[in-house]
């Protein structure tokens, strides 16, 4: 735990200290919500269609994070490092687990204001909560699966390539849960409650995923 | 070399077998079940359509056990039975998407519709599987590529369930279930035939992979011979590729 906590320092002080990742996938969520107004061709969206729009956004924003997540472990020889540690490697996933859960949520707190102020019909104000709500959820699957899929395709020769086309199928399960559970708060009509069913899919798959991670995570360590 | 077993054996027996058993299943297919009342003809493509898909899914969750035996053995035969799964299940895959379309257009008259939960389902368990021969090929160090594959492998044949619930919440009505693994409500002649059909497509199954890990064993045990009785030098090393060698 006490080795986990001091990658995860060591991560989010690297992000403070260089600025590489966040800002990158806030600005292209930005641009993914310019795109898709022209390519919709709306000045505002509800219900599902802004459920998916966001949703998407969030998602392929994070695709960049993920990429980036281990590639400097890679190249400065950080794998070799920890290795060479007398520490529990399955810290390792637990750190970079929750480095990407902290890049996403903060990355959520610029593009869902952005989304509201450029995008959505209705007011955000309402839909806060359950939009929170499931973005946390979906946050915590996107981290797991994400951690693991860039630790397996870090060491690929086409590690840019790999870690999406891997990693968008694992991902539907959660994002159908993620884009149909925030098409109630951000209905049309007034925000409505998050179903449940949504939220148990979520938490479901986070969960079973969280203890394939743990367990599948040494193997991609090994050397 | 540990001692591996010999896969040929028992090959003959599971080749009758299969042909057997498929002929038996075509014969039924086409003059014992009965016609369906709504679909006519076209409705037999389901004795070929359902076990493809059913035999594919299989298989896949089979890779992953397969996997799950590599990962804790550590011996690369795992990795080869786990590989020869998933990729039978893929040919078997395009087979049951490939029917499953052409039922689809004949009976609800498109190509494809996304309301029906367990075909969308399966097209979306296809492509995360489809994956698994990229993610090999562009691993370089053959221990590396196993031991990655079947990470990738265990985590998809977890996938395939969680995937299966997703998507049959997110239709907005319940589907009429004319069909489940057991062959459900089918009166007796069709679900006889559908039986007989699944018994074939598996047996078919099995005795593929049979034959690709024993033409894959065969060729390790060759270059292994030649290497001892030519020398090191005149067997070239393999080229990159995305299976276990």
């Amino acid at each position: 735990m006490r080795t986990a906590v001091a990658v995860l320092r060591k991560d989010l002080l690297v992000e403070l200290r260089t600025f590489e990742t966040v800002p990158a996938m806030a600005l292209f969520a930005l641009t993914t919500f310019v795109i898709f107004h022209f390519g919709l061709g709306r000045a505002t969206l509800s219900g599902q269609l802004a459920a998916g729009v966001l949703t998407v956004s969030v998602l392929f924003s994070g695709m960049l994070g993920i990429n980036r997540l281990f590639v400097t472990e890679r190249e400065q020889g950080g794998f070799d490092a920890f290795l060479l540690a007398p520490v529990d490697r399955t810290s390792l996933l637990l750190a970079k687990a929750a480095a990407l859960f902290t890049f996403l949520v903060v990355l959520e707190l610029i593009a869902v204001p952005a989304f509201g102020l450029l995008l959505l019909g209705p007011s955000l104000g309402p839909a806060l909560p359950g939009l929170a709500l499931v973005l946390l959820l979906a946050d915590l699957g996107i981290a797991v699966i994400g951690t693991l899929v860039s630790a397996i395709a870090v060491h690929t020769r086409a590690r840019d390539l790999i870690g999406p086309v891997v990693g968008l199928p694992l991902l539907i399960p959660a994002l159908i849960a993620m884009a149909r559970g925030t098409a109630a708060p951000l209905a049309a009509n007034g925000a409505a409650s998050v179903p449940l069913k949504w939220l148990e899919v979520l938490a479901l798959y986070d969960v079973v995923f969280a203890l394939l991670a743990y367990a599948v995570f040494d193997f991609l360590l090994e050397d | 070399m540990p001692p591996t077993p010999n896969y040929g054996k028992g090959l003959r027996g599971l080749s009758l077998a299969t042909v057997v058993t498929l002929s038996v299943a075509f014969a039924l297919v086409f003059f014992y079940a009965p016609l369906d009342a709504d679909q006519g003809f076209v409705q037999k493509i389901f004795y070929l359509h359902v076990p493809l898909a059913i035999v594919a899914l299989c298989g896949f969750v089979l890779g992953g056990v397969f996997a799950i035996g590599h990962l804790r053995t550590g011996e690369r035969i795992w990795d080869m039975r786990s590989y020869v799964a998933i990729h039978m299940s893929l040919i078997f895959a395009v087979g049951a998407l490939i029917t499953g379309s052409i039922w689809a257009k004949a009976s609800w008259g498109h190509w494809w519709v996304w309301n029906e939960p367990t075909l969308v389902s399966f097209l979306i368990v296809f492509l995360l599987f489809a994956t698994y021969q990229p993610l090999r090929f562009s691993i370089d160090d053959p221990e590396r590529q196993g031991r990655y594959a079947s990470v990738f492998a265990i985590v998809a044949a977890a996938f395939v369930p969680l995937n299966f619930i997703a998507v049959r919440l997110a239709q907005g009505f319940v589907h009429p279930r004319v069909l489940t693994l057991g062959g459900g409500n089918l009166p007796g002649p069709m679900r006889l035939t559908f039986l007989i059909s699944l018994a074939g497509i598996a047996l078919l199954f099995a005795t593929l992979w049979k034959y690709e890990m024993t033409a894959k064993h065969t060729r390790m045990q060759l270059r292994a011979l030649r290497r001892r009785v030519l020398g090191e030098d005149t067997v070239r090393p393999l080229g990159r590729s995305a299976a276990p060698s």
